[in-house]
Order: structure tokens, then sequence, then C-alpha cells
């Protein structure tokens, strides 16, 4: 005890009293919203905050059902997440496969660009994107908001790295069985791919369900709002009262984000901590 | 697109290299590698021209004219300049976002700090599993929506945070309604929802720092705050350094927070660069100025990154 206290300044106890508090406030604000999305509207307020709900009810479910389209937003969120996952996953295994392992001319320059752009933000060019997107008609479509997140200069120098770190000698290998450039990609290289590509599939996943400012530029129709901007709009329900209908809402839409959490932490994690390394 | 021109090296080379081999077939697979090449790259290289590089440009020449969309673009020359550095609110915004950025960045480093020291010391695993995890889900979520959530927690009258604040005595502030104490709801809510990625930066900083240095420190009679001080912190400089550069680079683009929050209120005290970036732009339909006030967070954003960058080489110590 004496030791330890010596080493680390802090009792251990102290320390992990410390953490758990710290923990409990990170969490506080969800188990607050899931709580309070399974109370009657009129206990959403009270104070001290009922954890566990005295009364359970899903009338709020029922009544975010009633309000939103929640279909349609989750089935939007879902195409457009969905798809650009899997865009993003074959632009960047293509593309870090090229960087990594084919010879062709202007490869540094071209490598050199799609790292400069990791560093442009989304913001500052948003304008002109707009107006790009207007020009061929995807405005206020789910197309706009899926094809320009295809490519990704993180996702390319991320399996660039991923095929790097790959024996050299097994692609010769092949090349010495016959096995033409496109064949070595496909039968050798691409299997041994996968938990790179999950990680450019997870965080894509992350940061797109989530997206909310592409959305609430591009998306001008109710039909093509995706869940954060349905929630969003949901929220001037605040004078009314129900706010455990849209946290019902805001419940709702964090499943698919929890289980990727719960099913994919490792990928995740990587990828947030690489993509902090390499940005 | 990559490489149509190169017969002269290809009829040349393989005869060099190996002259065993027939030089036809080898050609052949040159030009094929080239192809495959050309179309792996193609989708990457033409959506970043089309969706990154043109926009950047086009950002700069629309920065130049005056344009509403609807009626044909009038050059401005620097008018749209001028005015955003007359403008009272894009002023104001500026100001705000810098505001934000060092308050957000500070507290979300010590704070990311203070637990990753502490996740590191001794616990059983499972522990530290479980501190770790609940440390980095708020990340998952959608800033959007869990801005949704904040409101209500940071409501005056009935919000949890103000009855917490009161257990312990404080008096209710109100979060969202006065100047001061909403741009600290804005910071505290992207901090909450953002330490958890310097959080993890330091975890893995940690984890690479070898461990006989700190028994060495410990043997040499450095103990607690004072070993991390002098010990542990040089050591996760570099760390450190991502860390800020990250941070100072998402804090200053900070949108949804204030959007959903405040609105940019009260008054103006909370409007960020980004949200006047987007009121100009999709509001008001002044895309010469949203344009011009896009370059200059773009330059705002290169200067700061930079500037770390050269601090970094006097206090930055790899091993």
């Amino acid at each position: 005890m004496n030791l330890s206290r010596a080493r680390h300044g802090l009792a251990p106890w102290a320390r992990i009293a410390g953490l758990t508090v710290c923990a409990l406030l990170t969490l506080g604000p969800v188990v607050w919203t899931v709580s309070t999305s399974l109370r009657t509207p009129a206990e959403s307020f009270d104070l001290p905050p009922k954890i566990i709900p005295t009364d359970p009810t899903v009338d709020s479910y029922r009544g975010v059902f009633e309000q939103i389209d929640v279909w349609l937003l989750a089935l939007n969120s879902t195409l457009v997440t969905a798809l650009i996952a899997v865009g993003q996953m074959i632009t960047a295994g293509l593309a870090g496969y090229a960087f990594a392992r084919l010879e062709f001319r202007f490869k540094k320059p071209l490598f050199a660009l799609v790292l400069a752009t990791m560093m442009v933000p989304l913001q500052v060019t948003i304008v002109p994107v707009f107006l790009v997107l207007k020009s061929m008609g995807l405005t206020d479509t789910l197309l706009g908001l899926i094809i320009p997140a295809f490519p990704t200069a993180f996702g390319t120098f991320l399996m660039r790295q991923y095929f790097l770190g790959m024996p050299k000698d097994l692609g010769e290998a092949a090349m010495l069985d016959g096995c033409g450039p496109w064949r070595t990609f496909r039968s050798v290289y691409a299997p041994l791919a996968t938990p790179g590509l999950a990680i450019v599939g997870v965080l894509a996943f992350n940061y797109h369900w989530n997206e909310f400012f592409r959305p609430l530029i591009l998306e001008t129709s109710g039909q093509n709002y995706t869940l954060p901007l349905g929630l969003v709009s949901l929220q001037g329900n605040l004078g009314t009262g129900s706010i455990s209908v849209v946290l019902a809402g805001v419940v709702l839409s964090m499943i698919p984000a929890v289980a990727v959490f719960v099913v994919g932490q490792r990928p995740l994690r990587e990828g947030i901590t690489s993509a902090g390394v390499n940005r | 697109m990559t490489d149509t021109q190169t017969p002269r090296i290809q009829a040349v080379r393989p005869r060099a290299a190996t002259p065993a081999a027939p030089p036809p077939k080898a050609s052949a697979r040159d030009r094929g590698t080239r192809l495959l090449a050309a179309l792996f790259l193609a989708p990457t290289v033409v959506g970043i021209v089309v969706f990154t590089v043109v926009p950047i440009a086009g950002s700069i020449v629309l920065s130049l004219f005056h344009w509403n969309v609807i009626d044909d673009p009038e050059f401005a020359g620097a008018a749209n300049y001028r005015e955003v550095f007359t403008d009272s609110t894009v002023l104001v915004s500026f100001r705000n976002t810098l505001v934000f950025m060092v308050l957000a960045v500070a507290l979300q480093l010590l704070i990311a700090l203070v637990l990753a020291l502490a996740v590191n010391g001794r616990m059983p695993m499972w522990l530290r599993s479980v501190f770790r995890s609940a440390f980095f889900f708020p990340l998952v979520l959608s800033a959007a929506s869990i801005s949704v959530v904040m409101k209500y927690l940071f409501n005056q009258d009935f919000g949890v945070v103000n009855w917490l604040l009161g257990l312990v005595g404080i008096a209710p502030v109100p979060w969202l309604t006065s100047e001061n104490a909403a741009m600290t709801a804005v910071v505290l809510v992207y901090v909450w929802q953002q330490f958890g990625f310097s959080f993890l930066l330091f975890v893995g900083g940690l984890n690479n720092i070898p461990k006989e240095i700190h028994e060495a420190a410990s043997l040499d009679g450095a103990t607690g705050l004072r070993k991390h001080l002098s010990v542990t912190l040089p050591l996760l400089s570099p760390t450190l350094l991502v860390a800020s550069v990250v941070g100072i680079i998402n804090a200053l683009q900070v949108f949804e927070q204030p959007y959903v929050l405040t609105n940019g209120g009260p008054g103006d005290a909370t409007r960020t660069v980004v949200m006047v970036i987007y009121e100009s732009a999709f509001e008001q339909l002044r895309f010469g100025e949203a344009s011009a006030v896009g370059v200059l967070l773009f330059v705002l954003i290169m200067a700061v990154t930079a500037l770390q960058f050269r601090l970094s080489r006097r206090f930055v110590h790899y091993q």
C-alpha cells in the first residue's frame, strides 16, 4: 500500500474512485437519455432524475413513429452510410494497393496530392462542392451525399500502409507462377486486406451515420433527411413538452452506432487513433 | 490516366535487366500493371480532384465575386475580404472560434491526460477496459443528436446540470441564455464528446514508453506528480503534439454543438466561423462572402498547424 502510494502519488482506491466518477459523468447523459425516453412525459423533468423509471412505458417510441417518419429516416441513413462505407472500402482498397504495390509514373506526386487533401476541411470547400453537385443535379438527393464521400484520402493512406506491411515475396511468387497483376491482387493480396478494410468501413460508418453538416446543406426536402437531421428538426417539440419523444428518437438513432461500438470496437479504436496520428 | 507514354523505357528495361526473358511478354506485363494502376486510382484521384482540388480553387475564385446563385456573378476584387474584416458578425465569429478553440483544446487535453495517466496505473485488466470503453463511447455518437440531449440537460430551470450544481450549493446558471455561460456550455458539450479521442492517443503514447524508464525514475527517487512532469510528459510530447494539432484543427471547425444548443446566440456570443459560412452561403445566398470566410479559415488552420510544428521543434523530445 505504502509502496504503491509512493509510486503513483495517489492511493489506488482513490484513483479508481475518481475514474469511476468520471466514467459516470461520461455515460450519464446517455443513461439519462435512455431512462427519460422510457418515462411518461410528465416525469421527464423529475429531479432528481429517476434513472429506473417507476412506470416504464414505450409510449414515446410509439410517439416518435407518429411524429416523424422514422422508417424513412432510418432507411435514408442506412442507404447513405452503407453505400459510402462499401464505396470507401473499394476506392481506398484499390488506390491503396496501387500506391503500395504497383509501379507507374507520377506515383509520388499523385500520392502527395492525396495526402495533401487530408488537410483540407470539408467546411472550407462546401460552397464550391455544393455548386458542383448542383450542376450535376445532385443537390437534395441521397446520391449527392454518397458520391462525393467515395474518395477517402485517409482510407487510401491507411490501406497503402496495410498493403506495404504485407510480404513482397507473396506477389513475386504469384508472378513467377504466371499470375498477371490483376490475379496477383485478386487472389493473393486482396484476401489479406480484410482487417484493414474493416477499419476503413467502420470509420466510414461511424462518421457518416452521425454526419450532420453535409445533409443539412444538401437535403432540403424532408423525404431526403437522414436521422440526425430529422431529430434536430423534431427538437422543436420542446415547447409541447414531449421531450421523451425526442429522446426516444435519439435512442433509436444510437442503436446502430452502439452496435458497431460493441462489435467493432477494436478496428474503430485503431482507426480513430491512426486517423489522429496521420492526419 | 496516369501513364500512357512510356514505350521507350519499356523497350529497354526488360532486355537490360533480364536478357533471358522475352521482351514482349515483360512489356505486356508492365503495360498490364500500368493499366491496372490507372483503373485502381481513377475513382480516388478523379473524386479528389472533382470534390476537393477543384473546390479549393473554386473557393478562391468565388471569394473574388459577388454571387447569389440566381443572378450572374459580378467581379468584386477584394471587396468580400474587406467586408469580412469590417462585418462585426464575421469578426466576432473568428474571435468566438479562437476563444472556443483555446478553452476546448486545453480542457480536452488536460482531462484526457489525467484520465490516461490514471487508467495506466495498476488495476485489474477488465476494469481498465471498462474505463477505456466508457471514455471512448461518446465519440461514436452523433454530435447533432447529443447536442439535442444536452440542450435539455443544460436547461436553466429543469436541467440536470443545474440540479447537480445545486447539490453542491451553486445557484442555477443560465447556461444557454447568458453570453459567457453559453460559450462555457458549448465548450463543455464539445469536450464531453471529444476528450475520448485525445484519451485514446495518450493511452497509446503511454504504452509506448518503456517500463524501464519509469523504474529508473522511481529508483532515482522521482515520485508521483514530479515523475510525471519530468519523465512522463517529455516522453509523451510527440503524442501531445499530435493530439493538440488534431484537436485544434477539429475545434476550429466546430459547428453542430453551437448550431443546435444556442444557434449562435445569445446575440452572436457562440456564433462560430463555420456557422457564418453556412449562414451567409445557404441562408443569405452570399456565396462570395461565404467563400472568402472559408478561405480565411483555411489559412488560419494552416497557419496554426505550421506554428505548432515550429514550436514543437523546441519542446518535443523524440526518444
